[in-house]
């Protein structure tokens, strides 16, 4: 045996250390752990690299942005000495400089305006494993912890899979495993949103007689316990019916404007989903027709309410017992008083109609309903 | 029995070797095999997140494959392919072990090769480091199927084409470590 071990001592090491592999990873299945302290270590060893690597890429970036064009301008200036181009460049670069402090911007506005509390977080790294899964610099020690949602001013985007110290990981809402419940804003049909891997998500479990309408929003249900509820979601780009259930794919509107900035939900509070825009929204209602005119002394129809607007036979026939009402000075169905009697109703021609003399007034405009801005 | 053509005497190991034959643990400093996979793993998690391009990029691996042909050693081989492997699980979202039982695998072979070929031959190192990356890639995709149960796409085309630009890189990779070792090692 001894004989046999030293023959084949490195293929006996390799099957060692296999098999110590195997069974650490069946003792992670078979216990649903998955060795925190190893990976404690390993972020914590790793995360003050990445953020070294960060700052110097946004000092060096910022260094450029500041600096160097800025030199160029004014080089460019003195070669040309001419106020027109100076003015071109100066634009172009405060141009660049808005776009990132209206970003910047969009955030705290969304962070101000959002019931929930939200922390401010950056994507320092991705997984090794995926590029669905990152890292941020925000902990446990910054109040970060398993199970909080991430968003950005446009949406979802992913959820808090483990936190460490000094940093967190979160899932993408790209990713395989990722899943979350969400509604349709029109129909309010229920469906469980699920990564593909890629930039487009699929919402599963929604029957094929549901209607889900392309260019249709998704928000959160809230009923998964992780996402507030009336978070956005994505908008639905295609729609096809499976077997049993249809196939919709949206893309989430968080990634649409790039992952730099991002909020983690310390405290979710949710919130109604918005109202989407009806087509009764765009209806053109006109106004009611003028009074019909009574100047040339030809009486006006028998029958005709008071306000000189045509009616139904029932609207008449209601008239007329409010005017037998009215004459024995009691109300129908009011507690404590003497029912009124309808039994010699007066006649249709007996009504007195006083239908109102006014000139012919020109026709009115019609009034188009003010149609409602779209809800993000 | 044919004989033995020039080239095929220059592709096996029997030709003495241009570069040095780093022994583990006393010649090639202990800092070295510390710090280039610690950069390897760490342009794995951040480059990626500006420049997705270079996602392909396993330079991780790359490392395993360089260390396990210097080295020549199947147990350190295995033992460094391990390391690194788990170091990377360690900072993935999966179970540990994934790529600490491919890697060990990668480390083993590749160095089974450096005792049969001449690994400072640069089409060689072409053809292992495109071998290996294929091995390594659906060796994985094995395990997260097979062992985990779990759904994870298998596209051949786009994994050769990585596989492709990996043993690329890994030409110039190797020669700059070379370099290094041959700086940090005496000629034995």
């Amino acid at each position: 045996m001894e004989l046999l071990l030293s023959r084949y001592r490195n293929l006996t090491v390799l099957l060692l250390v296999l098999f110590s592999q195997l069974m650490l990873l069946a003792y992670q299945v078979r216990s649903s752990t998955q060795l925190r302290t190893l990976r404690v270590w390993a972020v914590t060893g790793v995360a003050p690299f990445a953020r070294f690597l960060e700052s110097g890429r946004s000092s060096v970036h910022s260094f450029f942005n500041d600096y160097f064009i800025l030199l160029d301008v004014r080089e460019e200036n003195r070669r040309f000495k001419a106020e027109t181009n100076r003015l071109k460049l100066e634009n172009n670069f405060l141009r660049t400089e808005l776009a990132t402090a209206d970003r910047a911007r969009a955030l705290i506005e969304f962070k101000g305006r959002s019931p929930s509390k939200t922390l401010a977080a950056r994507i320092i790294a991705t997984s090794t494993s995926a590029k669905t899964v990152v890292l941020v610099d925000r902990g446990t020690s910054d109040g970060v912890y398993k199970g909080m949602a991430v968003i950005t001013g446009d949406g979802i985007i992913g959820k808090v899979i483990d936190s460490f110290p000094l940093a967190a990981q979160v899932q993408l809402i790209s990713d395989s495993l990722f899943g979350a419940g969400v509604v349709s804003q029109r129909n309010r049909v229920y469906g469980t949103l699920k990564g593909t891997g890629h930039n487009r998500c699929l919402v599963d479990r929604i029957q094929n007689e549901d209607k889900v309408e392309l260019g249709e929003m998704f928000y959160t249900t809230g009923e998964d316990r992780i996402f507030p509820k009336g978070l956005p979601v994505g908008r639905v780009v295609s729609v096809q019916t499976g077997p049993i259930f249809k196939n919709v794919e949206v893309v989430p509107a968080g990634l649409a404007n790039g992952l730099e900035e991002i909020l983690i939900v310390l405290e979710g509070q949710h919130q109604e989903i918005p109202v989407p825009q009806t087509q009764q929204d765009q209806i053109q209602i006109l106004q009611p027709p003028p009074a019909p005119a009574a100047t040339d002394g030809r009486s006006v129809p028998v029958g005709t309410p008071s306000n000189g607007v045509l009616s139904t036979d029932a609207d008449r026939l209601a008239e007329r017992y409010q005017k037998k009402e009215e004459q024995q000075g009691a109300k129908f169905g009011t507690y404590g008083s003497k029912p009124p009697s309808f039994s010699n109703l007066p006649s249709a021609a007996q009504t007195p109609v006083q239908p109102q003399a006014t000139p012919q007034a020109p026709p009115p405009q019609p009034q188009q309903a003010k149609p409602q801005q779209e809800q993000p | 029995m044919m004989a033995m053509t020039d080239t095929s005497e220059h592709i096996l190991s029997s030709g003495r070797r241009r570069t040095r034959v780093i022994r583990p643990g006393s010649i090639q400093p202990f800092l070295a095999i510390l710090i280039l996979p610690l950069l390897g793993v760490l342009y794995q998690i951040y480059v990626p997140n500006f420049f997705e391009q270079l996602g392909y990029l396993e330079l991780p691996l790359l490392i395993v494959v360089y260390y396990s042909l210097a080295w020549r050693s199947q147990i350190a081989a295995l033992f460094f392919g391990a390391a690194v492997g788990l170091m990377q699980d360690a900072l993935s979202h999966h179970y540990v072990g994934l790529f600490g039982i491919t890697k060990t695998l990668v480390g083993y072979f590749a160095a089974s090769m450096s005792l049969r070929f001449d690994v400072d031959n640069a089409a060689i190192r072409f053809i292992l480091s495109f071998f290996f990356f294929v091995f390594h890639q659906f060796f994985y995709w094995i395990m997260v199927r097979a062992l985990l149960g779990l759904g994870m796409a298998f596209e051949p085309a786009q994994m050769f084409i990585q596989a492709g630009l990996n043993a690329l890189v890994a030409i110039p990779l190797f020669i700059v470590l070379d370099k290094l070792n041959n700086r940090w090692s005496p000629r034995l």
